[in-house]
């Protein structure tokens, strides 16, 4: 039985809770963790739930999701089909496949697995109990409970989620895919934790998707910590596409070790409410990292992204470029904030938004900051809002292309400038191709997974006679 | 290299603030502290029309529920505001009718800064309001400027002589109500300066406000009024100085423009408070809130401000564009030494279509000071084919000091454009090499470059201004890298 039914979300209803089932929260817990998850608890009452008051939060008003009735599991749903996760691969692309259904990890035959190279992947809560060590090492090391009331209320209530560890000197044989899918027949509130631990010299690439298979609403609050050690490498992917009632709050806080790389992207395709909180730590020098973001918003739907990236070290180099597509009554947020602390010499930060709103109820805030003590830096941002250029469209409508065509392939290379920095072959032409549904209207999200609606075995085609031009 | 440097660093920071004398003039005071008496005692020294009055009060019962803002990147020390003088005057007579009749200390005063009223008036045709402490004490050229029917006097004469304009605009532009300091400038601001120009008009002077702080323990509350009817030009320029004392005091004025149909005003402020000393003690609190409207179609505003004093500044002159076709403009070069701090920008609300607006702020900070840039662009739904382009740059001088960048950009309808651009970086060591290579030594070099630099910002100013300027950036950054 669900402790809460139908219910919207407060502090009070999420304290009551809390006290109430004690107990069962913590039931994975060392004694270090179920510490954490009480200081959580406490920073929680202290914070409160997230109000437009907040400079953070002035743009994305919660209020509006938290209102909506949803239900809360304690314990993990029966599971109707599991086949659907898996329907998320990537044609010709071999991956293991973390599978999770509501926030909670689902292969129950091999909770957790080890591989012969000492990878270690599977379910958090189980991680808990089979190498409480080496969770207790990282856990909630990067997530700052008193900085931010969701991470809190997250670190408060998580059960499960998704353990990774790659030991130090081993590199990922083949990319992991994550696949986070919400599906229930009621309205749903999930909590889940991930964490992703990289020792030296290891490398990891990563499949990160959030998906909704049906109409119901729902409220994800995830929280994902990464750490790397010195000279890892990461590349790291991060698909979004929900449905138009979903609304998920991701927080991933990234620390990066001496000499470390790490390649992050984010793609937002749909959702009711996206809000990305990057936090990214610069935990020893030279390290760099590269930041990419696209989001493709309609309807009324509202993304937000917020990315604070801390030069702490000296020499390190970090590189943001979100870019986004805004139509009818969509709605952005972007607020980069990038601190260089007095010592960190020899930063190179940089910082790019790019927005197009092709109405006139579209809106966007763009928030590039920077905060610098030091003199030995360079740093730069930059911000555009516009349309698409005219005069590409003139040189396109000139030489014959159809205004829809012109149109088309102005956003497709807009976006392009991200997509094309995907690494992953495979994964690069089936985002293409999903960037390509999406704008021209045809990405749903189908009683079948979106991922599956298509398999493009050619690259791109537009209705362009290439020889007009 | 290292001994060079902290050559030129002491020399800068032992470097004098030349305007840092006082002058002993015969001053009267309000009690010290505010409550409503005070605010009577201001008006009723001021033999102020009942709805003055009535506009304080209500400010200062406003204020009362207020709380001082904390959003700004400053570090600001408690400020005691039952601690400071309100009202500072300089006794003697109240009217002059010519400059023969004003205090020869005062006279003396306004020579020493450099600005003398005799001579400025017949060589460099500026029509200058000389505000001391909180009074206006003579204006010249009124009554040249009158015959083009331009009022260029005193706040306090404009309440006593047009009070219709005065009903009309004050507050039409800041409402007390707009932020903390603000409704305490609207309680008990002092004097300031009132400008009318009428249609039609192109005022053939330019029009300057110089402002002096005296008197210990007050406080300078003016407020400016300028008033552009349709088709109507004016270049206004405004400078400010003030003793080195110990004590911080407390500057927050408000300057509230009205441009109506094909009008435009010009507005330039070379700022030099007194900083502080370089250990950070003393300088002056400039808390300002300055904001013009562009009512009519085809109208303009341009801000151009040179910030070299205060030890705290925070200050985002704003332009409203209101009516279709209208312009605003910023310019800004913000330095920052020793302890400074300056939180600066502007803010710019397209409401009407086709409007433009430029923003080009360049920081510079040295010693351990900070500087920041704040500003809003915010398009609005109906501003259609609006643009704007912001840039703005820092330099940083020194390894303890800050840069920072705060941009808001907001924007609600397709057909607008609005770009912001920013980089933060040190001189380069190329250009720095270029000029030493050619002979030119070090301190020079970095004089040049930073000329060049705030180039942009600099050639917008006056004439009179610009050498001013020129020389002021020099003063407060001579030689402080390394």
């Amino acid at each position: 039985m669900e402790p809460i039914k139908k219910q919207s979300i407060s502090l009070q209803r999420m304290v009551d809770l809390f006290e109430n089932h004690r107990q069962l929260l913590s039931s994975s817990d060392t004694a270090h963790l179920s510490e954490i998850r009480q200081q959580a608890f406490a920073a929680l009452k202290k914070l409160g739930l997230p109000d437009t008051k907040l400079e953070t939060w002035r743009h994305t008003d919660l209020r509006e999701t938290l209102e909506r009735g949803y239900d809360y599991h304690l314990h993990p749903l029966p599971e109707d089909d599991l086949q659907k996760v898996f329907r998320c691969n990537i044609p010709h692309l071999d991956t293991t496949i973390i599978g999770q259904l509501n926030g909670w990890h689902v292969s129950k035959e091999v909770p957790v697995m080890e591989l012969g190279n000492g990878i270690i992947m599977g379910s958090l809560s189980e991680a808990k109990k089979k190498y409480p060590g080496l969770v207790e090492r990282y856990y909630g090391k990067a997530a700052n409970d008193s900085a931010d009331a969701l991470t809190a209320l997250n670190t408060a209530f998580a059960q499960d989620g998704v353990f990774i560890y790659i030991p130090s000197g081993i590199k990922s044989p083949k990319p992991v895919q994550l696949i986070n899918v919400i599906s229930h027949s009621e309205n749903i509130f999930l909590q889940s934790r991930n964490l992703i631990v990289l020792g030296d010299n290891a490398g990891l690439s990563l499949v990160h998707c959030d998906d909704s298979y049906n109409h119901q609403a729902s409220f994800s609050n995830i929280v994902t910590e990464v750490f790397m050690g010195e000279n890892a490498f990461l590349d790291h992917y991060k698909l979004q596409n929900l449905n138009n009632d979903s609304s998920l709050i991701s927080a991933v806080w990234f620390q990066l070790g001496k000499s470390a790389n790490l390649n992050s992207h984010y793609i937002s395709l749909n959702g009711g409410l996206i809000r990305n909180n990057i936090r990214l730590l610069f935990n020893g020098p030279h390290g760099n990292a590269g930041l990419y973001g696209l989001y493709l918003m309609d309807r009324k739907q509202q993304i937000d992204n917020q990315i604070f990236v801390d030069h702490a070290f000296p020499e390190c180099t970090s590189d943001e470029v979100f870019k986004g597509i805004l139509d009818e009554s969509a709605r952005g947020v972007f607020n980069g904030h990038v601190l260089v602390r007095r010592n960190s010499i020899k930063t190179d930060a940089r910082q790019t938004n790019k927005n197009i709103l092709l109405t006139d109820t579209a809106r966007i805030n763009s928030q590039p900051f920077l905060e610098i003590y030091n003199d030995d830096v360079k740093c730069s941002h930059g911000s555009t809002t516009g349309q698409l250029d005219s005069e590409a469209m003139f040189y396109l409508r000139q030489r014959g292309i159809s205004e829809e065509s012109a149109r088309m392939l102005l956003m497709f290379a807009f976006a392009d400038e991200i997509v094309g920095k995907i690494a992953i072959p495979q994964l690069r032409l089936r985002i293409e191709d999903m960037v390509k549904k999406r704008l021209q209207g045809e990405l749903q999200i189908c009683e079948q997974c979106v991922l599956h609606c298509s398999t493009p075995e050619h690259p791109l085609e537009f209705h362009i006679d290439m020889e007009k031009i | 290299m290292e001994t060079d440097s902290n050559k030129i660093i002491d020399e800068v920071t032992q470097g004098e603030y030349k305007y840092g004398f006082v002058t002993d003039i015969e001053t009267e005071f309000a009690p010290r502290g505010l409550n409503e008496d005070t605010i009577r005692y201001i008006s009723e020294r001021k033999n102020e029309p009942e709805f003055m009055l009535e506009f304080r009060l209500k400010a200062f019962r406003h204020w009362l529920t207020m709380k001082q803002p904390v959003w700004a990147h400053l570090s600001i020390p408690p400020i005691d505001f039952q601690d400071i003088i309100y009202y500072a005057a300089p006794k003697k007579k109240t009217t002059v009718g010519s400059l023969d009749e004003v205090d020869p200390e005062l006279l003396a005063t306004f020579n020493k800064l450099g600005i003398s009223l005799e001579e400025q008036k017949k060589l460099s045709g500026v029509a200058v309001d000389a505000v001391i402490d909180s009074v206006s004490v003579k204006t010249t050229f009124s009554e040249t400027l009158s015959k083009y029917g331009i009022i260029f006097c005193s706040f306090s004469d404009a309440v006593q002589n047009h009070p219709d304009l005065i009903k009309q605009y004050m507050g039409s532009v800041v409402p007390y109500t707009d932020n903390f300091f603000a409704a305490l400038n609207s309680a008990v601001f002092s004097d300031g300066s009132f400008c009318y120009i009428p249609k039609g008009v192109r005022c053939p002077v330019e029009l300057s406000t110089y402002f002096r702080i005296n008197a210990a323990n007050t406080g300078q509350f003016e407020r400016t009024l300028i008033i552009a009817d349709e088709g109507a030009y004016v270049s206004y320029m405004e400078g400010c100085t003030a003793p080195q004392r110990d004590e911080n005091q407390l500057h927050a004025a408000i300057v509230e423009i009205v441009v109506r149909k094909d009008a435009e005003v010009k507005y330039s402020t070379v700022q030099n408070w007194y900083p502080g000393d370089k250990n950070g003690k003393g300088g002056i609190y400039n808390f300002v809130t300055k904001r013009g409207i562009c009512k009519g179609n085809h109208s303009k505003i341009s801000w151009t401000q040179v910030e070299t004093g205060s030890a705290i500044t925070w200050k985002y002159p704003s332009c409203i564009l209101l009516g279709d076709h209208s312009v605003g403009e910023f310019y800004s070069v913000a330095v920052t030494n020793n302890h400074q701090q300056a939180d600066t920008g502007s803010k710019m609300l397209h409401l009407g279509k086709n409007t433009r607006s430029t923003i080009i702020s360049k920081g510079i900070s040295a010693g351990k000071s900070n500087n920041s840039y704040r500003g809003l662009v915010r398009i609005s739904k109906n501003a259609t084919h609006s643009r704007n382009y912001s840039q703005c740059d820092s330099l940083l001088l020194g390894p303890s000091c800050g840069a920072h960048t705060f941009p808001y950009i907001q924007a609600e309808n397709k057909s607008s454009v609005v770009e912001h651009e920013a980089t933060t970086s040190k001189i380069s060591e190329d250009q720095l090499f270029y000029c030493q290579q050619r002979g030119i030594d070090m301190e020079s070099a970095i004089g040049l470059i930073v000329n060049g630099y705030a180039k942009e910002v600099l050639k917008q100013l006056p004439m009179e201004f610009a050498v001013e300027a020129q020389k002021l950036l020099s003063i407060s950054l001579e030689g402080s890298v390394w």
